[in-house]
């Protein structure tokens, strides 16, 4: 560890130097990018950084923004965590950057999120979370699990009629939490005990023969059952593999995911996984000519016809363009006033419809519903009737029941009681 | 206009359909209906595809039969232009092969531009499913009838009894007779009301393992309604002949998990018991030999796109050979260099693995490879409703036994497995004797960095063929090669087979994060009292 620090130290030092004997850009706007290029996640995130840049290259031809071009300034937080927070208040103080679009997993959210509340940045935060957060810094440009969780689990009871649920999830915060939450409201809409099922595995599980076993024999109890799947990363290739081998099919027990994506699904043998679902704010294949705009301008920009486009990059994109709208009607990219401005800016959705930031910091954005069709890409099964505002603080818990997250005045607090009438975290 | 269009297309599916001799040609008027509920289907919706379905299921019956199954497998394209229904079947190369429905003849190449897929959902299919079970219980082959009975347990009305008088009237044996009956006794026990019959109904369903009669007999047991005291108490002893069947098949279901898991961990640890075991190296790029295997398996899938069933036992050859040299060549090229110095080895080969995943990160990519399971290993092995075995598992199961089964009669009977035995036991010694140690040393570390390659090609069909392959094994391997004892091939036997029962017993009670940290405390712990593991080595070797 000590070595890493070292060389990290020393290749931040280089880096410093590089930059200050250039030190130009009083004239362009600067994007930070805070997306891990190696390591583990540089699979999902290194999609996301091509995302910004390609908006950035966008935006540049239209003109940039307030007569100034933009400057993209991309870091390597090497899917290290507390790189993270390094790498944030390198791009804050050294750089100067007026925003930053970045993090892929809660806990490196978590660890960045200090940083830009001491300093006073800008983040754009484009992945599905668990919730329960809301900064003043930070946007939330993913789902939240009410608009992800619970309207999937809406469609499988009142379509489905699935009576019997398996919460299986890998062990970490995003699923532990969002499976609390779908425990209470489950619970709160009259499933038994008895007919919810919860099982975490660590990162990476392969050996799914007696999980899958036991969901059959939960699922064999003559009520129809369903799998709510929070299962991160390539462990879920081994589990829909081995719920093909047990004969399980998506007619019986139907797998629902919050983790599987057409990026996810790309370049795997999709057999064992058709007709099972995900649900996401966003689908490559839904129809509409502003997506098909960007799944081309996407395809030529990275030089691939096989690539695909998946939700976290419509999140980076609705929030790339909210925030482009927020400088112009500011004025400027000073933090506090281009904040002020994003709340109540609406964007089209890629895929129809009006996104818009709520005062929590949160999109109001419609829920697709996909099953999985065999060349990797999801037919739309169901969908929400509007847009469904995200929550910041859940309904469904007890700790968060009384809280809401408002960002305008007077309140101007992200976790307010309002039964005590109370701000208890960070105020402006 | 749109009428006009309509009939010309029902013209044109008729005229597309007759040379190609198909059911449809041949009875010419229900052809022509069915033709155009065929029709339909390029453009209907998700729903009104439902109802089609059944409108040629009412009109064509079992000469649908290849249309349904075409449709469940998702392979029913038509031709954006001529708007002409065909079966496709996709490539290697992503190109598609049209064939017709109905019939043998092929149609030649399309592109995805040309075609669209009538699409199916979960819904669909298993409407399709249905459709089919009743179409094969009285036309199909006797597995296809088993099926269609067994989905038809889940929902006795009065259409799926009549189908089974029919099929059981049409003469059935054995095992579809035996469900038949089976029905027959549910729906008896459902609807009669006299004691004795029901009674009787439940005599038959004692002791079956089918779901539906355990649901249905639960739901007698708890139905306040019931008042036949009789029955109930007769189905309750029912119900308890069931759970207990269930119960003793359960635990032989989680007996085989163990012994499954404990043949992935004997794969993974058997190459290092030799490296390790037998010549003393802390190999750290252990888990990177069995990661080349499988990328093996990769590489062979692609050179023989069309081979994919024999591309496995093609694979095990090729990667004994590559892991094997490119142990030979780390053994020749740093560990002989470090002998003697376990700490020096342990960084030099932590290195090598990090070059060697990095080397695969560059030529392939970072991204997981997509090595496909070939048929025969997919499915498994249906014992009886509650108890069945997948192929992948028992197949490697078996092959994890075969493999160390050659090892050591390669260690005990081969003049490298003396020569091996003799420079473990005593280098100086063997060396005085004229055995030319060090050939002999880098042969058996190729021999233990092939065996993890084999290893590799076994893993690739059961987790993500990606550069982090080695990374999940490494622990593992070692610690199965500490339990069973240094030096000591048995025990890796015996060690991997234990953890991994022990594993997947812990596993329903504790889940498999609480189960997995149990284990490893326990093997701590058992260090602890007997540092040589489960069957230390003895006599002057052992020092």
């Amino acid at each position: 560890m000590n070595v890493k620090k070292t060389i990290a130290s020393i290749a931040l030092a280089a880096g410093t130097s590089v930059i200050s004997s250039v030190a130009l850009a009083a004239e362009t706007i600067k994007v930070g990018v805070l997306h891990s290029l190696s390591g583990t996640m540089a699979i999902s995130e290194t999609t996301l950084k091509d995302t910004v840049l390609m908006m950035v290259d966008e935006q540049n031809r239209k003109g940039g923004l307030l007569g100034k071009k933009l400057e993209a300034v991309v870091v390597d937080p090497a899917s290290d965590w507390p790189l993270f927070a390094e790498k944030a208040r390198e791009l804050l103080t050294k750089e100067e950057v007026d925003v930053i679009f970045g993090c892929w997993t809660s806990v490196s959210r978590k660890s960045v999120l200090p940083v830009v509340e001491e300093l006073n940045g800008l983040m754009f935060y484009p992945v599905q979370y668990e919730g329960e957060e809301s900064s003043k810094n930070v946007f939330y440009t993913g789902a939240s699990p009410n608009q992800q969780a619970i309207p999937a689990v809406d469609y499988l009871m009142s379509d489905l009629e699935v009576e019997r649920w398996v919460l299986a999830g890998t062990d970490y915060v995003y699923p532990r939490t969002t499976n609390k939450i779908l425990e209470a409201y489950l619970k709160a809409a009259g499933v038994a005990e008895e007919d919810i099922m919860i099982s975490y595995t660590p990162f990476g599980h392969s050996d799914w023969q007696g999980i899958v076993s036991d969901i059959k024999k939960f699922g064999g109890a003559g009520k129809k059952t369903a799998v709510v799947s929070t299962i991160n990363g390539d462990a879920n290739v081994p589990f829909y593999k081995e719920l093909g081998n047990q004969g399980v099919s998506s007619e019986d027990i139907p797998v629902v995911a919050f983790s599987v994506g057409e990026e996810e699904l790309s370049g795997i043998d999709t057999g064992p996984l058709v007709g099972h679902l995900a649900a996401w704010n966003y689908f490559q294949g839904i129809d509409s000519e502003a997506n098909e705009y960007f799944v081309e301008q996407w395809k030529e920009f990275i030089g691939d016809e096989k690539r695909v486009t998946n939700d976290p990059m419509e999140a980076t994109y609705i929030g790339f363009n909210m925030w482009a709208k927020a400088v112009e009607k500011a004025g400027t990219t000073e933090v506090d006033a281009v904040e002020q401005a994003m709340i109540g800016i609406e964007f089209p959705n890629l895929t129809g419809g009006i996104a818009k930031m709520n005062k929590n910091h949160h999109l109001s954005k419609p829920v697709f519903i996909g099953e999985i069709q065999d060349d990797g890409q999801f037919e739309v099964v169901w969908e929400t009737d509007g847009v469904v505002a995200g929550d910041a603080w859940s309904d469904f818990l007890p700790g968060s029941k009384d809280l809401i997250a408002d960002w305008t005045a007077p309140i101007k607090c992200g976790n307010y009681n309002t039964k005590s009438k109370a701000c208890s975290g960070q105020v402006q | 206009m749109n009428a006009l269009l309509h009939k010309l297309w029902s013209v044109a599916i008729v005229l597309l359909l007759l040379p190609t001799g198909s059911p449809l040609a041949q009875s010419e008027s229900a052809g022509t209906s069915a033709g155009s509920v065929l029709q339909q289907l390029t453009e209907a919706s998700l729903k009104r595809t439902g109802e089609l379905i059944g409108q040629l299921e009412q009109t064509g019956g079992a000469e649908m039969r290849p249309l349904f199954e075409v449709m469940l497998a998702g392979e029913l394209y038509f031709i954006k232009e001529s708007k002409q229904i065909i079966a496709i079947t996709k490539t290697e190369r992503r190109t598609y092969i049209g064939r017709d429905v109905f019939g043998e003849a092929t149609l030649g190449e399309f592109t995805s531009r040309e075609i669209k897929k009538i699409r199916v959902n979960n819904r669909l299919r298993s409407q399709l499913r249905e459709t089919l079970a009743r179409i094969d219980l009285l036309h199909g082959s006797k597995s296809a009838q088993k099926q269609a009975v067994l989905a038809m347990l889940d929902d006795l009305n009065e259409q799926n009894m009549r189908l089974l008088t029919a099929a059981q009237q049409g003469g059935v044996d054995g095992e579809v007779a035996r469900l038949i009956d089976l029905a027959a006794a549910m729906v008896q026990l459902r609807d009669s009301r006299v004691s004795e019959e029901r009674l009787e109904a439940i005599g038959v369903m004692s002791g079956q393992l089918e779901p539906a009669v355990r649901n249905q007999l639960q739901r007698l047991v708890d139905d306040a309604q019931e008042q036949d005291l009789a029955v109930r108490a007769a189905a309750q002893k029912a119900l308890d002949k069931i759970s207990e069947r269930i119960e003793f098949f359960g635990q032989l279901e989680q007996l085989f998990f163990g012994l499954s898991l404990g043949s992935v961990l004997l794969l993974a640890a058997i190459g290092l018991a030799i490296t390790f075991g037998v010549m003393g190296v802390i190999n750290m790029a252990h888990g990177e030999m069995i990661m080349l295997g499988a990328y093996t398996t990769y590489v062979i899938q692609q050179l023989f796109p069309g081979a994919i069933a024999y591309s496995l036992l093609i694979a095990v050859p090729a990667a004994f050979l590559v892991s094997g040299s490119v142990g030979v060549l780390i053994e020749r090229g740093v560990i002989r260099h470090l002998q003697g110095r376990p700490l020096e080895t342990l960084l030099a080969t932590f290195g090598i693995s990090l070059i060697l995943q990095q080397a695969v990160r560059s030529i392939f990519s970072p991204l997981n490879m997509q090595v496909v399971t070939p048929n025969w290993m997919s499915g498994s092995l249906v014992i009886n409703p509650v108890f069945s075995v997948t192929y992948n598992r028992l197949y490697i199961l078996l092959f994890a036994l075969a493999i160390f089964a050659a090892l050591v009669v390669v260690l005990k009977k081969s003049s490298l497995g003396l020569n091996v035995r003799a420079v473990s036991q005593n280098r100086d010694m063997a060396k005085a004797m004229g055995v030319r140690t060090e050939m002999v040393d880098a042969m058996t570390f190729g021999l233990g960095s092939g065996i993890a390659g084999v290893a590799g090609v076994a893993l690739s069909q059961l987790t993500n063929v990606g550069p982090n392959l080695g990374q999940s094994y490494i622990i593992d391997s070692f610690m199965v090669v500490v339990f069973g004892g240094v030096g000591n091939l048995l025990g890796t036997l015996v060690g991997g087979f234990s953890l991994g029962v022990a594993n997947k017993f812990l596993e329903p009670s504790m889940g498999a994060v609480l189960a997995n940290i149990i284990v490893l405390v326990g093997l701590i712990l058992f260090i602890q009292k007997r540092p040589k593991g489960l069957f230390p080595q003895r006599g002057r070797a052992a020092e």
